[in-house]
C-alpha cells in the first residue's frame, strides 16, 4: 500500500481491512499513509504531486449508516470516477473529501482523509484551509445569481478576503473562464448577472469559480446530470483539458461519461440495507473491460442499477 | 377576474379558443369561502377608514390646513393641531427601530445560522413569547424598571454627544446633583419600550426569509472556503434583502401605532423638538387614549381626525412592507 508500488495499480482499495486505529488516530497518519510521513506540514506540494487518501471512512446520517470502511487513494493528474447505483453513498463519500458532509444536520463520520499525508479532519484544522485546496462543483449549477459573471469567478477570493489587484483580477477571470471553456461566450458581458446564463453556462461558470481559488483537487458531484447533451459534452472536454492541472474526482451516474472522462474508477455498491462500500476500483479501462467482481460486471454492462 | 376580449386578439386567421375548464364542487366551495373571507377583511378595513374619515370631516373642515401645522392641542382655546404630535410619533417609532432593528436582525441571524438545533426551537418560542406580552406590561416595565437605568444612558449621551441637537437636553448634564427628571418620560425611553414589541415581529419575518436562502448557494460559498459570516454576507443577506426591509417596515407600522406603553411612560408635551432624550413628547395614539375619556363631541372629532392621519400613515407603511416582502418571498430576488 505504499506510494512506491502504486505504479501499476494506481487506485488501491483496502475494503474490509480497516487499519488499526484509523478512526481514532489523531496523532499521525496510520499505516497506509506511512509513505507520506516525510511530508512535513507546510511543505510546498506542486499540484502534480498531490495525493488524497481516504482511509477507513464510515458515514452516518442520524443513526443510519451510509458508508462502511471505504478507503481510496487518488493519484495526481488523474480523473477518478465514482460510479454506482443511486443511494450507494458515492456523493456522501465525495462530500467527505472536502468536509461538506458535516454541514448536513445529523451527519457523522469516522476514518481519515489524508491530503499529502495530513488528516483534513485533524482537530483544529481549519475548514477554509481544506476547502481552498479541495474545490467542489455541485450537481445543480449554483452561481451567485445577483453577482456579475466576473464577480462570480473571483467569489472564492472575496469570500476568504483575499486581496487581488485589478489587473490580476482581470487576468484571473479570463484565465479561469478560458479553462472552463466559457470565455468566448461571455467575454463581452462579464458585468451581467451570473443568473442570466443558461444552465450549461452556469455550470461552467461554477467550474471557473472553483478553479479561481487554485485548488489542488476538484470534486465534481454529477456535474452534468442537470444539463443537456451539448452542455454535457462541453463540460466533459473541459474535464479532459483540466486533467494536467488539477486532480479531479467525479461522481457520475452515466457509465459512458465515466468511460469517456476518467482514468481511474471506483464502483460503489450498497446491498440491501447495508452501508455503501467500494466493490472494485482501478484503471477505468480495466474496470469496464475486465471487471474482477461479478457485481461490477453486471453494473457496467447495464444489468442492474 | 380577467376577461379576454377575444375579438381584439388576431393571430393570423386563427382565433384563440376560450378556455373554461369545469370546476369541481369542492373547489367551488373553497374558492367561494376564501373569496368571502378576503372580501370581509377588505370591507372591515375599508369601513374603519370610512368611519374615521367621516368623523374627521367636521374638524378638518373647521381647521383646514392649520390642523397639520398647529403644534398646540388646547381644545378649550380653540387650538388644535397635530404637527408636534406627528413629530413625536415618528421620533418614538424611529428610536424603537434604531434599537429594535439591530437586535431583531441579530436574533434572526443567530437563530437561523448559529444556534445549535436543540436550542433553536426554544429561542423561537421565546421571541414569539415576547410578542404575546401585553403592551401595558411593557409600559410598566419601561416605567418602573427601565427608566431609572435608561436615564443614565440618556445622561451619558447628552454629556458626550450633547452638541448634536437630538442628544441635547436642556439642563446641565455635568452637575454634581443632576436633574434626573429632565431625562425621564422622554421619547427615547418610550422608544426603548416600544422596541421590545417590534422585535418579535421583525425577527419572525427576517427568520423566515433567512431560512429560505437557497442551500445550493450556501454550499457553493462554503465550498469556496467561506466562513459562516462570509456565507451570511454573500448569500443570506443579499437574498433576504427584501424580507429584512419589509420586516423592518412592518415593525415600524407597529411602532407608529403603539399606545399603552407610550402612554404610561411619556409626559405629554406639545412642542416640535428634536431633543429625544429630554422629558416630554406626545404621540397620536397616546393623545387619543389620554384625552378620549373626557372629550366633548367636537373634541372627539378632532381626536378621530388625528387617528385618521395615523391610520393612513400606518396603512401606507404596511402596504409598502407587504409588497416588498411578497416580492422577496416569490424568489424574485434570486431570479433577477
Amino acid at each position: 500500500m505504499s506510494r512506491s508500488d502504486a505504479n501499476d495499480t494506481v487506485v488501491q482499495v483496502t475494503a474490509g481491512q480497516r487499519p488499526a486505529g484509523a478512526a481514532a488516530s489523531t496523532t499521525g497518519p496510520p499505516a497506509p499513509a506511512g509513505a507520506h510521513q516525510s511530508a512535513a506540514p507546510g511543505t510546498y506540494h506542486p499540484k502534480s504531486t498531490v495525493h488524497l487518501d481516504a482511509v477507513g471512512v464510515c458515514a452516518w446520517f442520524g443513526s443510519t449508516q451510509v458508508l462502511e470502511d471505504v478507503s481510496l487513494s487518488v493519484q495526481p493528474e488523474t480523473v477518478t470516477a465514482l460510479i454506482g447505483p443511486s443511494g450507494c453513498g458515492k456523493s456522501t463519500f465525495l462530500r467527505i473529501l472536502n468536509r461538506m458532509h458535516e454541514s448536513v444536520p445529523g451527519a457523522k463520520l469516522a476514518g481519515e482523509v489524508l491530503l499529502n499525508g495530513e488528516d483534513i479532519y485533524a482537530p483544529g484544522r481549519r475548514l477554509i484551509d481544506v476547502r481552498r485546496q479541495i474545490g467542489m462543483v455541485f450537481q445543480k449549477p449554483n452561481p451567485f445569481p445577483a453577482m456579475s459573471i466576473a464577480d462570480n469567478v473571483v467569489a472564492g477570493l472575496t469570500l476568504t478576503k483575499t486581496k487581488i489587484s485589478r489587473s490580476e483580477r482581470a487576468g484571473l477571470v479570463e484565465e479561469c473562464l478560458t479553462k472552463a471553456g466559457l470565455w468566448a461566450e461571455v467575454k463581452d458581458r462579464l458585468g451581467r448577472p451570473g443568473g442570466q446564463l443558461s444552465g450549461g453556462q452556469q455550470q461552467r461558470l461554477c467550474i471557473a469559480r472553483a478553479l479561481a481559488v487554485k485548488p489542488k483537487i476538484l470534486l465534481m458531484d454529477e456535474p452534468c446530470s442537470a444539463l443537456d447533451p451539448t452542455s454535457t459534452r462541453r463540460i466533459e472536454s473541459t474535464i479532459t483539458e483540466l486533467r494536467t492541472e488539477v486532480t479531479i474526482v467525479i461522481v457520475t451516474h452515466n457509465m459512458q461519461q465515466a468511460a469517456r472522462v476518467s482514468t481511474q474508477a471506483a464502483f460503489f455498491l450498497a446491498e440491501q440495507g447495508t452501508p455503501g462500500n467500494i466493490v472494485e476500483a482501478g484503471p477505468t479501462e480495466a474496470l469496464f473491460e475486465n471487471p474482477v467482481d461479478p457485481r461490477t460486471a453486471d453494473y457496467v454492462h447495464g444489468r442492474f442499477g | 377576474m380577467t376577461t379576454f376580449d377575444l375579438g381584439s386578439v388576431q393571430l393570423g386567421s386563427t382565433m384563440p379558443r376560450a378556455l373554461a375548464p369545469g370546476k369541481d364542487i369542492s373547489d367551488r366551495i373553497f374558492h367561494g369561502s376564501a373569496r368571502t373571507v378576503g372580501f370581509f377583511v377588505l370591507v372591515i378595513t375599508g369601513a374603519i377608514g370610512v368611519f374615521l374619515c367621516y368623523q374627521a370631516v367636521p374638524t378638518l373642515r373647521h381647521y383646514g390646513l392649520h390642523f397639520f401645522t398647529q403644534t398646540r392641542w388646547e381644545p378649550q382655546l380653540g387650538k388644535i393641531g397635530i404637527a408636534a404630535v406627528l413629530v413625536g410619533t415618528v421620533e418614538v417609532a424611529l428610536v424603537a427601530m434604531a434599537v429594535g432593528f439591530p437586535l431583531a436582525i441579530g436574533f434572526a441571524l443567530f437563530i437561523t445560522e448559529y444556534a445549535p438545533k436543540q436550542i433553536k426551537s426554544w429561542l423561537v418560542s421565546l421571541i414569539d413569547l415576547m410578542a404575546a406580552v401585553p403592551s401595558i406590561i411593557y409600559g410598566l416595565w419601561g416605567f418602573f424598571l427601565l427608566q431609572p437605568r435608561a436615564i443614565e444612558i440618556s445622561r451619558w449621551f447628552s454629556q458626550h454627544l450633547g452638541w448634536i441637537p437630538i442628544f441635547h437636553v436642556d439642563t446641565n448634564p455635568n452637575a454634581a446633583v443632576w436633574q434626573q427628571s429632565a431625562y425621564t418620560s422622554s421619547a427615547f425611553i418610550a422608544g426603548l419600550a416600544v422596541s421590545m414589541m417590534t422585535i418579535p415581529l421583525a425577527c419572525a419575518v427576517m427568520r423566515a426569509v433567512f431560512d429560505q436562502a437557497p442551500i445550493g448557494e450556501r454550499e457553493a460559498a462554503m465550498a469556496l472556503g467561506g466562513t459562516r459570516f462570509s456565507v451570511i454576507r454573500t448569500v443570506v443577506l443579499p437574498f433576504a434583502k427584501g424580507g429584512v426591509i419589509g420586516g423592518t417596515m412592518l415593525a415600524l407600522g407597529r411602532a407608529l401605532g403603539e399606545t399603552a406603553a407610550v402612554l404610561v411612560i411619556i409626559s405629554p408635551e406639545y412642542l416640535i423638538k428634536a431633543r429625544i432624550l429630554e422629558a416630554g413628547t406626545q404621540t397620536v395614539s397616546a393623545l387619543i387614549a389620554g384625552n378620549f375619556g373626557d372629550a366633548s363631541k367636537s373634541q372627539i372629532s378632532a381626536l378621530l381626525a388625528a387617528g385618521f392621519v395615523l391610520f393612513l400613515i400606518t396603512l401606507l407603511v404596511n402596504t409598502v412592507a407587504a409588497t416588498v416582502i411578497r416580492r422577496s418571498r416569490s424568489g424574485a430576488s434570486t431570479e433577477i
